[in-house]
């Protein structure tokens, strides 16, 4: 790839990166009811987010600037097996349909913040607490740290090497996060979103008709896949169960984040999110358009070291310099949207779960908003650090854990909010469970993410995300039916008919 | 917390499965033709699947009360 700076493509960069920063400031302005600054103001922007700013921001920080460049790259590599993020992302709209408006009302009926306040609230247990928040804040961390690696793609092919870009791009998002909290990335999500559906939308439909059509484009596949030896534009019959299981184990996973549930938490209303899970999946189909740049490459014979660079390097070959600029832009700002959300999610787990419940309980609520501040500033000094100093193998591994561990919160986020019969101690059990051995499976297995079951004459390759929350489900029920017997058995030696 | 015991809006939410059913067996639509647009089936088929999944949230949404 060409490495000679394009100052008309990063002029035009650098404007939308100046917008961004004035957007960004006036955003702690906008639409506050109160002059206090609270956690919830701060960190959830006082329940206020109606159907379009929630579709904005959960729309922004779901399909993430990593997802733009990384859908597309794993597309190009292997074909119709990284197509999995499209079933994905219709399957969790069914069940953010109906969980997420019962988890928004437990929420908000109890000032809730974060999942884990909601598992503290419905259980009153602290170690199932700390054990869902540890989970939360470890999965985050590596996916704000992964908004740096689009972020890193787009500046190289704008021609900017080197650190400072990117610690530059790391300022403003520290910045706007840490004065305006969720309003900040809620309201740059409507500039950021609009522009990645003018340049997707405008790639869609110009990029095939340069390159022969979409048939063109996928006999230009299927060609490169067959020349390549693997890989293809079908499946082939063994990875039927790991491409399904993947997408239903990333789907249960996805609203788990701290992220994605500020998001929810964020909105004004149950219907507001009922609303938001009939609207979203348009982003489903700008994601799923977007995947098929990966093919558009072979069709364009890209030459690529890094499969991340598919996306930019196509944009320059097919577009003026402008548009690539714009486009770029999109995605850069498209990586500060989540990463701002991401590093608030934390920060607000890392309040209400570790400072409130275990160095200052009798914390007040602007006390909260200083603490989440200042934790937000850290996490995003992390990630920074770990992009910097650490191989990207190693947040993208962290990445892949971080699925398999957020999907286990599933039992103890959800269950309670249809069940009574559960006590804290088998929920933990399960956790701690589904952490371990999903954990062993995936290193054992050389971190990849789904493992080999041979049962007998029956034998089957799934997503190990899905095969832990199994084991978690197990041990969950097993610990449930002996403490079940447990108690029956004392009630029957008491011989004394105590309850009813 | 469902926030209703009657049966009808019970029985239409089970329509939120259909998706995961039409979905999640790949070897079902696991197939280059028929083509649509140059599209193998495959990707038009899954694409297919959004609109589909929206108006099947729509009607379980429209067949509940809206108490907020």
């Amino acid at each position: 790839m060409t490495t000679k700076p394009d100052y008309l493509a990063i002029g035009i960069f650098v404007a939308f990166f100046v917008l961004v920063v004035v957007v960004g400031f006036l955003a702690s302005r906008w639409k506050r009811t109160s002059e206090v600054t609270n956690l919830h103001e701060w960190g959830l922007g006082g329940r206020s987010f109606g159907v379009w700013i929630t579709w904005f921001l959960v729309g922004g920080d779901f399909y993430t600037a990593y997802t733009i460049i990384a859908v597309p790259a794993l597309v190009y590599a292997v074909g119709a097996y990284g197509f999995f993020a499209l079933p994905y992302t219709i399957i969790v709209y069914p069940f953010v349909f109906a969980v997420m408006p019962v988890l928004w009302r437990a929420a908000k009926q109890q000032g809730h913040v974060t999942a884990a306040d909601v598992v503290y609230g419905h259980y009153g247990s602290r170690p199932l607490e700390l054990a869902v928040a540890l989970t939360a804040v470890v999965a985050t961390m590596p996916y704000i740290a992964l908004q740096l690696v689009g972020m890193i793609a787009v500046l190289s092919a704008l021609g900017l090497h080197g650190e400072i870009p990117l610690i530059i791009a790391f300022a403003v998002l520290a910045v706007y996060s840490f004065s305006s909290g969720i309003r900040g990335p809620a309201l740059i999500a409507v500039l950021k979103d609009v522009m990645i559906y003018v340049a997707v939308i405008a790639a869609v439909a110009v990029i095939p008709s340069k390159l022969g059509g979409y048939g063109a484009v996928f006999d230009a596949a299927d060609q490169a896949f067959k020349a390549k030896g693997s890989g293809g534009i079908l499946l082939k019959p063994a990875q039927f169960v790991p491409y399904a299981t993947l997408a239903l184990g990333s789907a249960l996973a996805a609203f788990m984040y701290p992220h994605t549930l500020t998001g929810v938490f964020a909105s004004k209303s149950a219907n507001t999110v009922r609303r938001n899970a009939m609207l979203l999946p348009a982003y489903t189909l700008l994601l799923g358009l977007l995947a098929l740049l990966g093919y558009m490459g072979h069709a364009a014979h890209l030459n690529v070291t890094d499969n991340n660079d598919v996306v930019p390097e196509l944009f320059k070959a097919l577009f003026p310099s402008w548009f690539a600029g714009f486009t770029f832009a999109a995605i850069g700002i498209g990586a500060l949207v989540p990463a701002a959300v991401m590093s608030i999610g934390a920060a607000n787990v890392f309040t209400r779960n570790f400072w409130r419940a275990y160095v200052n309980p009798a914390i007040s609520p602007e006390g909260e908003a200083s603490v989440a501040k200042l934790a937000s500033l850290a996490v995003q000094i992390g990630a920074l650090l770990v992009i910097l100093y650490l191989p990207i193998q190693f947040a993208l591994y962290l990445q892949l854990l971080g699925g398999m561990w957020i999907l286990q919160t599933l039992p103890s986020v959800v269950f309670g909010l249809y069940s009574q019969r559960l006590r804290a101690p088998e929920l933990l059990s399960g956790l701690v469970a589904g952490l371990a051995s999903g954990t062993w499976f995936i290193w054992s297995d050389g971190l990849k993410p789904i493992h080999h079951v041979a049962l007998g004459s029956f034998s089957v390759s799934l997503y190990t995300g899905l095969l832990a929350l199994a084991i978690n489900l197990v041990v969950l029920g097993v610990v449930h039916l002996a403490r079940s017997l447990g108690a029956s058995r004392a009630h029957v030696s008491d011989s004394v008919p105590v309850r009813k | 917390m469902m926030n209703t015991n009657r049966s009808r809006p019970r029985f239409i939410q089970l329509l939120l499965l259909v998706p995961f059913l039409g979905l999640l067996d790949a070897g079902l639509y696991n197939l280059a033709e028929p083509k649509l647009l140059g599209f193998p089936f495959f990707y038009w088929y899954q694409l297919l699947w959004v609109p589909i999944t929206v108006f099947v949230i729509w009607i379980v949404y429209r067949s509940m009360p809206h108490d907020d």
